[in-house]
């Protein structure tokens, strides 16, 4: 106790979370809660999927005629129902993970007992979303490609193969994962505004 | 060095909430001294303002008016950092549902403030087992806390609160939860470690066989202390005793 006395007047600042601990944290919650994960992922999982389902197909159909209105038309409303849809997810995401703060709120709490400041749990909420972002988007990148692929494949037969530019189907899966992490990482903000401000006395409460 | 030494002052303590257009006053001018290595319980029915002041001597709220130090500092004055380098360093918590953190192992529990303190993980992991071997629990270092008992679960928590050698250990209702004798096991436990490594506790508690191991009992009753009163004189009054917390 001898020990404690020098420094007994300083209170100083170091707290520190290192990032392995944050990770491992984060996807020990992912794990723990497999199925609800799974839920959540499944928003972003069908709105990159039908995403990328419309780019494939414009990739492996010959190009429209400049003059063909009605294409473009039709072009339009499907990039119209794109967004609607991304954004759909992105709410349902939002949703859920306010879900999983009010879930929460004792495990919060208890950290913030044990000295995690704000930015800690913050941190701990990006990381789950965009983990769950990036494996949902690659799976839904997957599973958008393969189907509009294997339905090609029987409308055209062994020809799709010359029609499809590998460069571009590359650059679809860089753009579909990059916007299924960044509508995660968007939907996280407020349910990760709304953890940060949980008081670390919410440890306490013992009703539900 | 002064034959008492305290470790948590309090004073002048108001605290108000707002409901409403209403005030409520939960505790009206509150002045306690707490003394280095003794156990306190706080008594007190509900409603009463003890819950209220268990969060303010733990820093996990700020009073309206007077203040609350620890180990000298006043924690009105500290910024979020400061307060969570307090809470991690000079506070133990211990909750009456435990609280252990469910996608972490019984050690990793243990651990984490640790790590929040910079200490390095091989030492973490070291002190770690130490302290639950100090708790009874060190065969059960790679447990989640669904595998554990309640009492077992707690006595995870008190290692936890233990992890960085804090100077105050505050216990909110830590056998609520608990059947008769495995409460009565923990209550022994936070004795010893109290009698042993010179902590101090501080209670908030409904629980009569905590009086008997007490050093002092402090009684809330509607935002005031209404007695303070020693382990030794409390034999006289106990039909008054179980009066008051029934």
């Amino acid at each position: 106790m001898n020990s404690t006395q020098p420094e007994s007047k300083t209170i100083r600042k170091q707290i520190k979370l290192p990032l392995s601990v944050a990770l491992r944290i984060s996807l020990q919650n992912i794990k723990i809660r497999f199925l609800r994960s799974m839920i959540t992922a499944a928003g972003i999982f069908l709105g990159i999927a039908f995403f990328v389902s419309v780019r494939a197909t414009s990739l492996m159909t010959p190009a429209t005629n400049p003059g063909d209105t009605a294409a473009i038309e039709a072009a339009n409303r499907q990039t119209w129902l794109v967004v609607m849809s991304l954004l759909m997810c992105t709410v349902g995401i939002t949703n859920s993970m306010l879900m999983a703060v009010t879930e929460r709120y004792k495990e919060i709490g208890t950290m913030k007992c044990l000295g995690a400041l704000d930015s800690f749990v913050v941190k701990l909420f990006f990381i789950e979303s965009s983990f769950l972002g990036f494996f949902a988007s690659v799976f839904g990148f997957l599973g958008g490609f393969l189907l509009v692929f294997l339905l090609n494949l029987i409308r055209q037969g062994g020809e799709v193969f010359s029609v499809i530019h590998w460069g571009a189907v590359f650059a679809l899966f860089g753009i579909s994962v990059s916007i299924g992490v960044a509508l995660t990482v968007v939907a996280t903000i407020l349910p990760a505004i709304r953890a940060a401000k949980m008081p670390a006395a919410a440890a306490l409460r013992v009703e539900v | 060095m002064n034959a008492t030494e305290y470790v948590v002052r309090v004073r002048d303590v108001v605290k108000e909430y707002e409901m409403g257009k209403l005030t409520v006053r939960a505790l009206a001018g509150v002045n306690l001294d707490i003394i280095r290595g003794e156990y306190l319980s706080i008594m007190g029915p509900s409603g009463s303002g003890k819950s209220t002041l268990f969060n303010m001597i733990g820093g996990l709220d700020k009073p309206t008016s007077g203040s609350v130090f620890i180990d000298d500092v006043d924690m009105a004055q500290l910024d979020a950092q400061e307060l969570a380098y307090l809470r991690c360093h000079r506070i133990g918590y211990i909750f009456q549902t435990f609280n252990l953190i469910p996608v972490m192992t019984a050690l990793e529990n243990i651990t984490l403030p640790m790590i929040f303190a910079g200490v390095t993980a091989d030492e973490a992991r070291e002190r770690g087992v130490e302290l639950l071997t100090l708790v009874g629990l060190g065969g059960r270092v790679q447990h989640k806390p669904t595998e554990l008992s309640g009492g077992q679960q707690q006595r995870v928590a008190i290692a936890r609160s233990l992890a960085n050698n804090p100077s105050i250990i505050l216990a909110d209702e830590p056998t609520g939860n608990l059947d008769l004798k495995t409460g009565k096991e923990i209550i022994e436990l936070l004795k010893r470690l109290q009698t042993e490594r010179n902590v101090t506790i501080i209670s908030a508690t409904h629980d009569l066989k905590m009086l008997d191991i007490s050093d002092r009992i402090v009684w809330i009753r509607d935002g005031r202390i209404e007695r303070l009163e020693r382990r030794e004189d409390l034999d006289l009054q106990v039909g008054e005793v179980e009066g008051v917390s029934g």
